[in-house]
């Protein structure tokens, strides 16, 4: 049996043929694709290194089958940033010292976008560190990507109310 | 992860009838599946793919005022909806008080009720389990017994429930909306999940290949929202399992409780409805005492399923300060830190407005 | 502290790069995805490698379903000790101090749970996984041991990587005799994982007799070196590549089994294999920080002087080697005290060897001696920091000899102000905050060493006024692409915009380990050491040539910056690197380095980095669950080389004293000797919502003496003085002194 997966990543139609459907959406973006910015930390839902945008939502890509999201549109780190410019939230974290290892760094960046774009979290500390739990690191970059989510909110948020 | 045949039906009616051979099991947000599959605990010979099945993914009221939850509705978005909100606040509460955002945004509604147990010897395919296997034993007994049951548990397993979402649920006498080869049925949210007996792995009312489409919370829960807690100990700020945890929801007149709805939740295989704790409220006002008292009552047959004695005291406390948290009003606004005992809600900031 | 420090060879001066807090150099690579792990690599070929890990603790593997492996479509290979390919070494053999004895399909016994037993290699990873999981091994098995009460106990030769397991000084038991107050205590600590994020990951690619390994290391040419002695090829016949490691904290720092397996496989197949741990098995054969016991006797005079203190650990380690975790060894060089005793026991037991996991020995003994001192204090009834002040040391209490420099006075102080200590009440459960959470605060000295080891490095100077410097150093997220290239750019005299800077690849001169928080001292003075040579032979051209502005200045008379050379008397005189070398006709110069201990200053000075640690807790009081609401902390590292990434090291090391004080533990089924919790849903670290306040506060330190360029080492020391913080916290709030660690919820119930 030969199964065909397509995807958008990153803006691009890709067909992915699959021997079996058992291949998550993390280990065909990394394996198959060959996008290994999405990082595998434990494969579980446990850690967070895997989150990709799925139709704009933060997901863990290791517990994704891929098949169940055929016909999705996947947001990578690799697709963030913009003509070459850093998304507010990745320069947010450069400035920030919000990583160090650089391991989670992708998908605490990709969970901070998700993040950012629920709305629910604003500018509250308290907020953007429970939002951002499900991201383990294991460096200890926290209070950095605390202040760097905080940092880019505000940034998306002042660009928002420019382009008003 | 084994091989397995893969498909995608397009209506409830060939889903229930895709799932009718013994080794289908049913794919939603798969993360409790694949989780289970990675790790050798389950090995379906067919997933079946509900995740595009139509018209299963809205909250709506009925006439009848009750509301219904799509099965295939996501936990997060289940959280954030306004009806759900303004209705059952600590609904939303527990559903945030769990796992990580990127989880809720995959699970939904219908996979978090049947879920499983986060048992470390069901988890683990080469300790004995009746619950995974029928016959083979019981590794948790003896074992690593803290996370364990304190209710209702048999010589055959002491597995919890660890579902944060299935606690008010329980609280608030949820019905549960069954699809099967043989058509559709109600089923009482209590009865959904079985104590374990002599079979743990009998887990579920749910005949083999049935299929939940709905969740439906009576009109009446209403009555509870301005006095409705979730609260859940656990040994990290976040993203942890709970110890124990428990909902309450008050419905409180003239400063005495006319009626309570009481459960806790990681004490037993199933959510724990305290019905002796919530006669024990009722007509009484809230205090420090009555609190207690209740807890107590709701704990009286409790006993150690090993050496987890002292989550009994910790089960008693819990429960009752979600009567107290309960009895304080529903905060305004979510809270931070949804559920925890580090909510940060002051309580002179706790106006009894539900949750915006 | 200094603004600029002349090195020696007078050129160069450390300063117009280094001490600058810039941004990571690597920073863009790592938020766009484009850093390149181990495990992130894709050779044409590419085989996927799973391993089927040990059931069981202790016993044989009696069957292995080899044929429902082979069956599984996509399968290649099964390679189990039936058929796995030579090897030039023998895996139990001790080569050398960092050898560990590891597990490669050399016999059929099983030694600790996840012990790898067979290998399946196929053309996916699917097809891998599955394959191992069909292996489906039988066992003889035996009771394991897994404790430290069942285990069985020995006299060990030696402690941590070398180090004696008992040390005196004094006589304790006179001191204990005629102390005022003595305390008595005991704290125990459990295995602990090292869980980077990155899980142990290897590509593997043989080209005739030349292996290519993608592999993360923290010590590269040894990794080279034992890599090539097990497959009996030259050492220059390994390449090995380790641009980015996830994370290491001494687990990368040792060569295990799976490493080795993944190179058998590729042998094996002909073709490049992939082998990523999952996390589950990233509970065995890679390392672990291993449980201790530790019995304390602390004696006091009336003035609250000590006056006695004994550390004995007894710390837990494999049945087939000997890595102890130096825990009692954290007494030795910290409080004044006339008589000094630490002995260590081992305990050996069915589990995996321990190995060195981010401040080995110092984080667990810190932890059990600040709890310790707290009780000393609590006897005595004098606030815990003026205790330590009281019994701070002026000079090394274990040697006798002077710190090279010690500014943990200063510490305790600028600590103590940032976080409020004036007015803490003396008696525990005396505050709450305004939900009614019982609040207590702790105080815990830090204390690391500051060592140096060996290291090599390149510089060369371009014509176009560029540098290039080339050393095998390690980024593992500490920063070393950016620290050592601030240090390289002052070495060279130029901006570190002007500098090529490559490493982690063992083609480079040797950068030695790192780890022992001594990389940036010995890599950074192998770079600065390198870019002076160069910078020499650079002016040794300009002051020979006639046409040159800087004619006649001699060599010593000349200072670079900024990719030129100044006459020293005479700044308006210079010429720029490219002019120099335009005249002289010279495409490059190169200079070379070497980065070591001076040995006299080794002789004469005892070389720690200090600190200070203040933690708030709260605690629920009734249902006891903790939080740490505030960490500040204040640390003395000689010179910091940038100390954005240098607070970064440091709040790290801390939030993990939240992990050791309140999370980590590996929980063993003493029937199975398996983990109860061996992934992160169970074995718990800290996330964000952990860490809501954590300040980390440089204190400047001038030291002559550590190194030319005055550095020590902020990678460890943060661990350290922060768990005996939060646990003197959490008995300052409840009242309830816990005698283990992690401190749960159950342990305060009452």
């Amino acid at each position: 049996m030969t199964l065909t997966l397509t995807l958008t990543v990153n803006g691009e139609r890709r067909e992915v043929p699959l021997d079996d459907a058992r291949p998550t959406l993390l280990d065909v973006l990394r394996e198959r694709i060959g996008l290994t910015g999405t990082k595998k930390g434990c494969d579980r839902g446990q850690c967070g290194a895997c989150t990709v945008l799925v139709d704009g939502r933060r997901m863990n890509a290791c517990l994704t089958l891929a098949m169940s999201v055929d016909g999705a549109e996947i947001t990578t780190i690799e697709g963030l940033a913009e003509n070459g410019a850093l998304h507010p939230v990745q320069a947010a974290f450069v400035e920030n010292d919000a990583f160090q290892c650089g391991f989670c760094t992708p998908g605490q960046i990709m969970s901070a976008v998700g993040l950012i774009a629920e709305g629910e979290a604003g500018d509250d500390p308290e907020r953007i560190r429970e939002g951002m739990s499900g991201n383990l690191c294991r460096c200890a970059a926290y209070p950095g990507i605390a202040k760097a989510v905080a940092d880019a909110q505000k940034r998306l948020a002042d660009n928002e109310r420019k382009s008003a | 992860m084994n091989l397995f045949d893969y498909v995608r039906p397009t209506s409830v009616a060939e889903a229930v009838t895709a799932a009718a051979s013994a080794d289908a099991a049913y794919l939603a947000g798969g993360t409790n599946l694949l989780d289970l599959m990675k790790g050798g605990v389950r090995h379906p010979g067919r997933l079946v793919d509900i995740t595009k099945l139509p018209g299963l993914d809205a909250v709506e009221t009925l006439a009848d005022g009750s509301i219904r939850i799509g099965a295939l509705v996501k936990n997060a978005d289940l959280a954030r909806d306004p009806t759900l909100l303004a209705a059952a606040p600590a609904v939303a509460e527990a559903l945030l008080s769990g796992a990580s955002a990127q989880l809720r945004n995959a699970a939904s509604v219908g996979g978090n009720v049947m879920q499983r147990t986060r048992c470390a010897y069901f988890y683990d395919p080469e300790s004995a389990c009746n619950r995974r296997e029928p016959g083979s034993g019981c590794d948790a007994r003896g074992g690593d017994t803290r996370g364990q049951a304190i209710l209702g548990w048999s010589d055959a397993c002491i597995a919890t429930h660890p579902s944060d979402f299935c606690v008010p649920l329980a609280a608030l006498d949820a019905v549960v909306e069954v699809a099967g080869v043989d058509g559709s049925r109600d089923l009482a949210f209590d009865a959904l999940h079985n104590l374990p007996g002599d079979d743990p792995s009998d887990e579920t009312a749910l005949r083999p290949g049935e299929l939940i489409t709905a969740i439906r919370l009576p009109a009446e829960v209403r009555r509870f929202a301005p006095n409705a807690r979730y609260l859940k100990v656990r040994e990290r700020t976040s993203y942890a399992f709970a110890l124990v945890s428990a909902a309450a929801a008050l419905d409180i007149a003239d400063g005495v409780v006319s009626e309570a709805r009481l459960t806790l939740g990681a004490v037993a295989a199933k959510p724990w409805r305290a019905h002796a704790a919530e006669t024990a409220l009722v007509g009484r006002p809230v205090t420090a005492e009555t609190a207690r008292e209740a807890a107590e009552a709701a704990l009286a047959d409790a006993r150690p399923s090993g050496d987890n004695a002292d989550k009994i005291v910790l089960a008693t406390r819990v429960l009752a300060r979600a009567i107290t948290l309960a009895a304080a009003g529903t905060p305004e606004r979510m809270p931070a830190l949804p559920g925890s005992v580090f909510a940060a809600v002051p309580a002179q900031t706790a106006t009894g407005a539900i949750h915006g | 502290m200094a603004e600029t420090l002349q090195f020696p060879t007078g050129h160069v001066r450390l300063g117009s790069n280094a001490g600058q807090p810039i941004t990571r150099r690597d920073g863009a690579l790592k938020v766009t995805g484009a850093a390149t792990y181990a495990a992130d690599n894709r050779p044409d070929g590419l085989l996927y490698a799973v391993y089927a890990a040990s059931s069981i603790a202790r016993g044989r593997v009696t069957h292995l379903d080899v044929a429902a492996a082979k069956a599984h479509p996509g399968v290649v290979e099964v390679m189990t000790t039936a058929n796995r390919p030579p090897l030039a070494r023998d895996p139990d053999a001790k080569v050398h101090m960092f050898s560990w004895r590891l597990e490669a399909l050399q016999d059929d016994r099983v030694r600790y749970a996840g012990q790898p037993v067979a290998v399946v290699i196929a053309s996916t990873l699917e097809a891998a996984t599955e394959g191992a999981r069909l292996l489906a091994p039988r066992y003889e098995s035996e009771a394991p041991r897994t404790g430290l009460d069942d285990g069985e106990a020995f006299a060990p030769e030696a402690v941590g990587v070398g180090a004696p397991p008992s040390f005196d000084k004094g006589d304790v038991e006179a001191g204990l005799e005629a102390a005022a107050h003595r305390v008595e205590t005991q704290y125990e600590t459990p295995a602990q994982y090292h869980n980077a994020l990155e899980p142990h990951a290897i590509v593997a690619a043989w080209e005739g007799d030349h292996l290519t390994v993608d592999v993360p290391n923290q010590a590269i040419a040894i990794a080279r070196n034992d890599f090539a002695s097990f497959f009996g090829i030259p050492p220059e016949n390994v390449t090995l590549r380790s641009p980015f490691i996830g994370g290491g904290f001494g687990s990368k720092a040792i060569l295990n089994g799976p490493q080795i397996l993944c190179i058998l496989a590729a042998r094996m197949t002909g073709q490049p294999v992939k082998l990523v741990l999952t996390r589950q098995q990233m509970f065995g054969p890679v390392g672990h920080r291993g449980a201790t016991r530790q019995a304390l006797r602390i004696g006091t005079d009336a003035d609250g002087r000590l006056t006695a203190l004994e550390h004995r650990a007894s710390a837990m380690t494999s049945r087939f080697d000997d890595f102890l975790e130096p825990a009692a060894n954290a007494s030795q060089n910290i409080y004044a005290t006339p008589a000094m005793r630490q002995i260590h026991t081992g305990v050996r037991a069915d589990i995996g060897t321990p190995g060195p996991m981010r401040a080995p020995g110092e984080a667990s003994g810190s932890a059990a001696l600040e709890c310790a001192m707290d009780e000393a204090a609590e006897a005595l009834g004098i606030d815990p920091l003026e205790f330590r002040l009281i019994n701070y040391a002026e000079t090394d209490p274990a040697s006798g000899k002077p710190f090279s420099s010690k500014a943990l006075r200063q510490c305790y102080a600028e600590g103590a102000k940032r976080f409020g200590w004036a007015g803490r009440p003396l008696a525990p459960r005396q505050m709450r905050d305004d939900a009614g959470h019982l609040v207590g605060w702790g105080v815990g000295t830090a204390m690391f060493p500051a060592p140096m080891f060996q290291a090599k490095a390149r510089a060369v100077v371009r014509e176009d006024g560029s540098g290039l410097v080339e050393i095998s150093a390690v980024e593992m997220g500490q920063g070393a692409l950016t620290a050592l290239a601030q240090i390289a750019a002052d070495g060279l005299g130029i901006d570190q915009d002007r500098l090529e800077f490559r490493a982690g690849n063992s083609e480079l001169p040797d950068g030695g380990v790192a780890g022992g928080s001594g990389h940036t001292a010995t890599a950074g003075s192998a770079i600065f050491a390198a870019g002076s040579d160069a910078i020499r032979k650079l002016a040794d051209i300009a002051t020979e040539d006639e046409a040159s502005p800087l004619f006649g200045a001699g060599n010593a008379g000349v200072v670079a910056r900024g990719g030129r050379l100044y006459r020293a008397d005479d700044e308006t005189r210079s010429a720029s690197y490219s002019d120099i070398m335009a005249r002289a006709g010279l495409a490059e110069i190169e200079g070379e380095g070497t980065g070591a201990r001076n040995p006299a200053n080794a002789e004469d000075y005892a070389m720690f980095s200090h600190g200070a640690v203040f933690a708030e807790v709260k605690v629920d009081p009734e249902l006891c669950q903790i939080r740490v609401s505030r960490l500040v902390g204040a640390f003395a590292a000689g010179r910091i080389i940038n100390p954005r990434l240098a607070e970064s090291q440091l709040t790290g090391g801390m939030i993990w004293g939240i992990g050791f004080a309140l999370h980590e533990e590996t929980v063993l089924d003493p029937r199975t000797g398996r983990p109860v919790n061996g992934d992160f849903a169970g074995y718990h670290i800290p996330v964000n919502a952990d860490a809501p306040s954590v300040e980390a506060l440089l204190v400047g330190e001038d030291d002559p003496y550590v190194n030319a360029l005055g550095v020590k080492g902020v990678g460890e020391i943060g661990i350290t003085g922060t768990v005996g913080a939060i646990a003197n916290a959490v008995r300052h709030a409840t009242g309830v002194r816990v005698g283990r660690f992690p401190i749960h919820i159950g342990a305060l119930l009452g």
